[in-house]
């Protein structure tokens, strides 16, 4: 019953404080980031420094009225963005966030992350066609695309990993990783693809062709009203946290810094080391969409199947027969 | 108690959708409902304590399967919100079909010797599934990966066909 209890209220805590208060950090830094790009401001007027700015969105979103497309199918169309917010939180709970701090260290974990991080494409596809809207459902259909293209490279990264240190659950990838991080090559080559995958997965520049502005109007998510659209940017942003905080779980050393903090402990120093890295690989994305230009589709399926699906496979073979010989 | 719950959750949550699928004149409905089906067959496997292979059906059924046959229903002109009719002149082969179906399910399920509820249930690991694929089942395995291999050839040469 204890034990009942506990998954409930962190699984309340995760999916309301962190996740919602995680999105709205992220929109905001979003923003600041690519105005530092930009050479501008940024937004400045609500609150400190416009700290407050998404909060005041928020707010504002959730008076707007909701519209129903015309020749829309009403059950998918409200069901998608429930479908992406639910599938990028779900990842949530294998993460860890300090030592002793994760809901539910499943003995599968990083492959249940790849598995529900897979489900977001449905409310995509899904959403992108109930609309009744060409542009929309062409920027469903080529998310579909993409996504289950760039699953591959994603899926032999962490199989590479896992096959290196020899577990799937994200605690034991964290305890048994060398200080720093790993210096195995293949571990390195697997932290690069898993890199590009992994942006491209999270829909971001310079992968972002589903919602393509000059093309696409927004891609999947056009005809959508301001309350499920948060929704789906809650499952966008939620995503990105949750992969850059796996990609730290795998290739960064989790939790672990270079020291403990003095007086908190080491379970809140454990919290400020991971959050730290993840968003430090967190601004690494914004600045990399920020900075480059996006593909055209047929670059972008190249990429995935000629350069970055080979060099996985071959890496996974190679970090396969190293570790059989190695012992 | 608890798992008893989750199971007829997980059942009716099961026969609910798989009844969609079937019934529902709008093709792309019966493929989305096609979803909670096997999310809930994966909860079956958890229960039975095989996390991996829940894992792996959530991955490979749920999320790039149903992908996949939603992408070509989308891609495909005239499907997608057409009113498929659902009867044919082949029901009463089809009712013969499946009642003999159900009949040898049903004789089969009531004879099958079932190991007694005790006995403490196998490993289901990654190691474990690993090594029984290379030691025990090599041959079946080997034919599953020739027939995967024949599928992607003969999807190649189709393709190519078209140019």
């Amino acid at each position: 019953m204890v034990e009942v209890v506990r998954i409930v209220l962190s699984v309340l805590l995760v999916f309301t404080f962190a996740a919602v208060g995680v999105g709205l950090f992220l929109v905001l830094m979003e923003r600041k980031i690519s105005a530092w790009v930009q050479a501008r401001i940024g937004p400045r007027h609500v609150g400190p420094y416009g700290t407050l700015q998404t909060l005041a969105d928020l707010l504002k979103m959730l008076q707007k009225e909701h519209i129903l497309p015309a020749g829309a199918d009403r059950v998918m169309f409200e069901l998608s963005p429930i479908v992406v917010a639910v599938a990028a939180l779900m990842s949530y709970v294998v993460l860890p966030w300090g030592p002793g701090l994760i809901v539910r260290d499943l003995g599968v974990g990083v492959l249940y992350f790849a598995a529900v991080l897979s489900l977001e494409v449905i409310g995509i596809l899904t959403g992108g066609w109930a609309s009744n809207n060409k542009y929309a459902l062409l920027g469903g259909l080529r998310s579909a695309a993409q996504m289950v293209s760039y699953e591959l490279p994603l899926g032999f990264s962490i199989l590479t990993v896992a096959t290196v240190v020899g577990t799937l659950s994200t605690v034991r990838i964290v305890e048994s990783q060398p200080y720093p991080w790993h210096t195995y090559p293949s571990v390195i080559v697997a932290g690069a693809v898993f890199l590009v995958a992994a942006t491209a997965e999270s829909n971001r520049i310079p992968f972002d062709l589903p919602e393509a502005e000059s093309e696409l109007v927004a891609g999947y998510f056009s005809e959508y009203s301001p309350l499920r659209f948060a929704l789906f940017q809650l499952g966008e942003y939620g995503s990105l946290f949750a992969t850059s905080a796996l990609f730290v779980t795998m290739f960064l050393g989790g939790w672990r810094g270079p020291f403990e903090l003095p007086v908190v402990g080491s379970v809140l120093s454990g919290i400020f080391w991971f959050l730290l890295k993840t968003y430090a690989v967190v601004f690494f994305f914004m600045w990399v969409r920020w900075t480059y230009p996006r593909f055209r589709i047929d670059q972008l399926l190249n990429v995935s199947w000629k350069i970055l699906l080979p060099v996985s496979l071959a890496n996974l073979l190679l970090a396969g027969l190293l570790v059989a010989w190695g012992g | 108690m608890t798992e008893a719950a989750a199971f007829y959750i997980l059942t009716g949550t099961v026969l609910g959708a798989a009844l969609v699928v079937v019934l529902s004149r709008n093709i792309v409905h019966a493929a989305v409902s096609l979803i909670p089906v096997l999310l809930g067959v994966a909860g079956y496997y958890v229960l039975l304590g095989a996390e991996f292979v829940a894992a792996i059906q959530i991955l490979i059924y749920a999320g790039a399967i149903t992908v996949l046959i939603l992408f070509v229903i989308l891609l495909t002109e005239g499907a997608t919100g057409l009113r498929v009719r659902q009867r044919n002149e082949q029901v009463p082969l089809g009712i013969i079909g499946s009642g003999a179906l159900v009949f040898l399910l049903i004789t089969l399920l009531t004879r099958a010797p079932w190991p007694p509820a005790a006995t403490p249930l196998p490993t289901y690991n990654p190691g474990a599934v690993g090594q029984s694929f290379l030691t025990a089942y090599v041959l079946a395995f080997e034919v599953t990966s020739l027939v995967i291999v024949a599928c992607l050839v003969g999807a190649i040469v189709i393709a190519r066909r078209e140019e």
